[in-house]
């Protein structure tokens, strides 16, 4: 065995003369400190996949039924870890089926390294046997990518790959490797990359701009915080806390940026947007300073941006400086890493309590919790709602577990009843919205915290998007926790028929196949549940089942999720029913 | 309200580059009007020229949007009277028997222009200016039967003190090159 196993030092170097393009791949994501690689084998990968044979016990290699569901694989590995996820694919169709989650990590800023195979250089351009520009058509989903012709420049490009990928705004980046490439010797040497010139991942703190911020903070009445994905990225959790705790700021959550502060946290009012919690949204336009943190103002969370936040002060903490005023224009712009930001600003921040300020957010969640989440918690109809599932989750894991979720109605309602205690804890599709997301996201946040509980909440439209992965789920053993709730229907696109194209439902209801009956082929044990009585033994059932487990839920069939900021209206203009 | 704005950008030399910057406008549903890339002053770096027409504000965004790429070094943005542009264009004229050569040389030479090439059966002539210079003389040559006619992307200095010098000059100080960037 050689001393590859483990990685090398930031200075240190490695070396090994005569080997293959694809062993130095592999060498290359050893030193890199890679446990785990996605993918999918294909023509043009074969070297670099017969190369990771021989390393078997040094790289773990997970061979899901498709691309798509092994990149989405590596996005949840790296949500749960904070290191980048790691994928391969061969050239044409199985490099253009990561497009999908190529761009679902770069619009949530995840880190990924994704290799794909390409036919040998002398053949660039001539239509070969699945080759696929797919330098081109990467380029507008991916932080970065590159196509390598020549074995000795792999170690350089891969250096390279993981230090954009993880570094500043975190994103995909892609390697496209040419079979040639992979197959050819040359003399071995691995250096990680700590910089480059054309690249400035953090930008410098201004100190000045910190003390005028801070003073702003001071001397509010109303401040509100906003709080993203950035806090969690930036490893910023405890600042953030003592950030929170010490100026007795009201802080509500985008949807990434759920699990940063425990749910339970006093100062924790929830969750902003379009089907975020009342108070946090109607009182965003009441507030006289708003403190952005590492969050980019989606419209999903802005609603009518002419009509957002206008009266506020804005204080912007981001490190992607294209963020700023791209959408909300701030008045002081805090460009940084949110963890030194927070360090700064903690140390010149004054204490607070500001009791009456965030009583009013109290007396917004006891009108919703009338009008909406006593409904949907302790529902009083036949029918099982989302929320007491979800609700149901969380005490028996104790809000201990992570919660993987698909796109669409039980999305917003996971996001909106789970409970986190800890960080890291959410893996959901944001900006991209990616129904097929949740099941291979879920695998690789089991591969990733083996000794967390994992339970994927899926919709029944998701589901069978990449259903495939139980395939993958049943093979690798991970013992994912998967909960369907099944409305029959497309849920959310169902709702919005429902209140804006008069009930007309177009494409939306499904008839679905014996889930049960496909998870138990697939070698996953599962069972049904509809009645109310008996939803607590059946979720018993799955949590204490030694592998994993599909637990398909009947929901009533024409719920909605409220409350809600309808397309194009003001955050202050939300629904409640 | 929109307006022309020219896009200076300088990169590393470095294969898709141009994809990537193009695609920032694409995405944004801007047209470009003109692109002109070359090596710059600076060995190794290439600077990007590019005209659009659009409102401040979207002019900024995409700015800022086209120096966050990586392997963009800075991205600057500027309005016409912010800088001394121009651009070359080439005009084939056929020499016909009946052609004036002595009004079309008054024309020539009214525009600052000059004859490039007297070629057996046509006549080239080369003006650099602006688009409108070169406009006005493409309107004045056209009688004299125009028989092709070619015009760069414009190409355009600030009027002020350039800080990219400087501003390279530090970023090479902080970076540590760790790597060799030779792929």
């Amino acid at each position: 065995m050689d001393t590859l196993t483990k990685t090398v030092g930031e200075n240190e170097e490695i070396s090994k003369k005569n080997i293959s393009g694809s062993e130095a791949i592999i060498r290359s994501l050893l030193a890199e400190d890679v446990g785990t690689v996605f993918g999918y084998p294909g023509g043009a990968i074969m070297p670099t996949y017969d190369a990771l044979y021989h390393f078997q016990k040094e790289l773990k290699h997970v061979m899901t039924r498709h691309e798509q569901g092994a990149i989405h694989a590596a996005q949840g590995m790296a949500r749960v870890t904070g290191k980048p996820g790691v994928v391969f694919a061969t050239s044409g169709p199985g490099a253009t089926n990561l497009i999908t989650g190529l761009a679902d990590a770069k619009i949530d800023s995840t880190p990924l390294v994704c290799i794909t195979g390409q036919v040998a250089s002398p053949l660039l351009g001539t239509d070969a046997f699945q080759e696929t520009d797919i330098m081109s058509i990467s380029m507008p989903v991916t932080k970065w990518n590159i196509q390598v012709t020549k074995a000795e420049d792999i170690p350089g490009a891969i250096a390279k790959a993981f230090y954009i990928a993880t570094s500043g705004r975190p994103g995909p980046v892609l390697i496209d490797i040419t079979k040639d490439a992979q197959v050819a010797s040359f003399d071995f040497t691995y250096k990680h990359c700590t910089g480059f010139r054309s690249y400035v991942p953090n930008p410098a703190i201004d100190y000045d701009e910190i003390e005028k911020a801070a003073a702003l903070i001071n001397q509010a009445k109303k401040p509100y915080i906003l709080f993203g994905q950035g806090v969690i990225l930036a490893n910023a959790e405890d600042e953030f806390k003592e950030f929170v705790e010490k100026t007795g700021i009201p802080a509500a959550w985008t949807l990434l940026g759920l699990s940063a502060l425990p749910t339970d946290h006093p100062l924790n009012v929830g969750m902003l947007g379009m089907h975020g919690n009342y108070g946090p949204n109607v009182l965003t336009n009441e507030c006289d300073v708003l403190i952005a943190i590492g969050m980019r103002f989606d419209d999903r969370v802005t609603g009518d941006l002419n009509r957002y936040a206008k009266q506020a002060k804005v204080i912007h903490l981001e490190i992607d400086p294209a963020e700023i005023d791209k959408n909300v224009k701030s008045d002081i712009a805090l460009l940084g890493h949110a963890k030194d930001l927070l360090q700064v600003l903690n140390t010149m921040c004054k204490e607070n309590k500001h009791e009456a300020w965030r009583k009013k957010f109290d007396e917004y969640k006891a009108i919703e919790f009338e009008k909406v989440i006593e409904k949907e918690l302790n529902p009083t109809k036949p029918g099982l709602t989302m929320g007491e599932v979800v609700r149901r989750v969380n005490d028996l894991t104790d809000s201990e577990a992570v919660i993987v979720t698909d796109v669409g109605q039980h999305q917003m309602v996971a996001c909106r009843y789970a409970t986190f205690k800890k960080s890291k804890s959410n893996v959901t599709s944001g900006g991209l919205g990616t129904m097929g997301f949740c099941l291979p996201a879920a695998l690789g946040a089991k591969l990733g915290a083996p000794e967390r509980e994992v339970i994927a909440i899926i919709g029944d439209g998701g589901f069978q998007m990449t259903i495939q992965e139980l395939g993958t789920i049943s093979q690798t053993e991970a013992a994912v926790k998967i909960i369907i709730l099944n409305n029959q229907f497309l849920g959310m696109v169902r709702q919005w028929q429902q209140l804006f194209f008069d009930k007309r439902y177009s494409s939306t209801e499904l008839t679905n196949p014996d889930f049960v009956a496909i998870s138990k082929g697939f070698g996953v044990e599962a069972s049904t549940v509809s009645d109310r009585s008996k939803l607590d033994e059946a979720l018993k059932t799955m949590m204490d089942y030694e592998g994993s487990y599909l637990l398909e839920v009947m929901i009533e069939k024409e719920d909605n999720v409220f409350p809600m900021v309808p397309t194009g209206a003001s955050v202050e203009d939300i629904r409640l029913e | 309200m929109k307006q022309s704005y020219t896009i200076v950008v300088f990169t590393e030399n470095k294969i898709g580059l141009l994809n990537r910057i193009s695609a920032q406008f694409t995405q944004r549903h801007i047209n470009i009007e003109s692109l002109t890339t070359s090596e710059s002053e600076y060995p190794g770096i290439h600077r990007f020229t590019i005209v659009i027409e659009d409102t401040e504000e979207k002019t900024r965004k995409v700015v800022k949007q086209i120096e966050k790429q990586v392997e963009v070094l800075k991205a600057y943005c500027f309005t016409d009277a912010e800088t001394i542009h121009s651009e070359i264009a080439l005009y084939k004229i056929k020499r016909e028997d009946d052609l004036d050569l002595e009004k079309l040389h008054k024309v020539v030479r009214d525009n600052n222009a000059f004859v490039k090439e007297m070629l057996n059966g046509f006549i080239i002539i080369e003006k650099t200016g602006t688009k409108e210079e070169t406009h006005k003389l493409f309107d004045e040559l056209y009688p004299f039967g125009l028989h092709g006619f070619v015009r760069s992307g414009r190409v355009s200095l600030s009027n002020q003190m350039s800080t990219f010098k400087s501003y390279l000059e530090a970023l090479e100080t902080h970076s540590k090159e760790i790597i060799t960037d030779n792929f």
